[in-house]
């Protein structure tokens, strides 16, 4: 991991690769909803807003998978002060807020002519309420730490206590039995039909590979803005 | 499923949500990256010169 410590080193390696997660996730994700939209017949029971899934599910995925990238990345900062931990981290925040914002107003569509309301408090809508919200608050703490260490330390550490919520996400469903249906695909099988499912892993890799190519672009972007600043620092200080 | 509504309007304003903040996020983070690469270009070149 020590390897891609070195800034230029990493920027070498990020520059082709964020060209191509993005080229490939945006191929994919043309497929999955062309395939949603158009291929895939409506459900039995919900009718044509089942289609809403294919972009509600990576979008529900990304927000989760956006701050476990984020605890994940502070732990690294903490424990063995990564020098490009914090900049990952920071760089994962905007995306994972849209994907969360995404995921709340999709569903929120999906609501209104299925349940016959647009939001309602249960479990599952709450605690991804909250998740949006903690990401609106890492995004200030980082913003404000900037290159001061013992602020991107409470900034790492705010990333660690936030990762709480998401098994909190995962399993209220089960834990609070109200109108967000249970899980409809786990690690065994799915209660998807076949018809209807083969979109959703295009889609959610689709998805995935465009939230990891906008992560990279952040990073070099993070870390152009620290080579200028630090050069304008130098300059100033001759 | 509420028998009224048609459930079209619904999923054609879901795809546009997550397209337009796909694209609206892709296109911030290309011109961010665009911005902060010129800055650190400008100022090697005037390091060198």
């Amino acid at each position: 991991m020590h390897r891609f410590a070195n800034p230029a080193r990493f920027v070498r390696i990020a520059r082709p690769l964020t060209a191509w997660f993005g080229w490939v996730g945006i191929v994919l994700v043309a497929i999955a909803l062309t395939g949603g939209l158009a291929v895939t017949p409506p459900d039995y029971l919900q009718g044509e807003t089942v289609r809403i899934m294919y972009i509600h599910i990576p979008s529900a995925w990304l927000g989760m998978a956006g701050w476990g990238g984020i605890a994940a990345a502070s732990f690294t900062q903490l424990v063995w002060r990564h020098p490009l931990a914090h900049v990952a981290a920071r760089a994962t925040a905007v995306p994972g807020a849209v994907y969360a914002a995404i995921c709340l107003v999709t569903g929120s569509i999906w609501g209104r002519p299925t349940w016959g309301t647009w939001w309602e408090w249960d479990g599952r809508l709450t605690s991804m309420l909250v998740l949006f919200f903690l990401y609106l608050a890492y995004i200030a703490l980082a913003q404000a730490a900037g290159r001061e260490e013992g602020g991107q330390r409470i900034a790492a550490i705010f990333g660690l206590v936030g990762a709480i919520n998401l098994p909190i996400i995962h399993f209220s469903v089960l834990w609070w039995r109200t109108l967000h249906q249970g899980e409809s695909i786990g690690l065994t099988g799915s209660t998807i039909d076949k018809s209807l499912i083969w979109p959703i892993p295009l889609s959610v890799l689709g998805f995935s590979l465009i939230f990891l190519s906008v992560i990279l672009m952040r990073m070099r972007a993070l870390l152009a803005d620290a080579k200028v600043e630090a050069r304008l620092r130098r300059m100033a200080s001759i | 499923m509420s028998a009224t509504l048609d459930a079209w309007p619904f999923v054609i304003a879901a795809y546009a949500v997550a397209v337009s903040a796909t694209v609206a996020l892709m296109g911030f983070s290309v011109a961010t990256l665009r911005r902060a690469e010129r800055r650190a270009d400008a100022l090697d070149r005037q390091g060198k010169s």
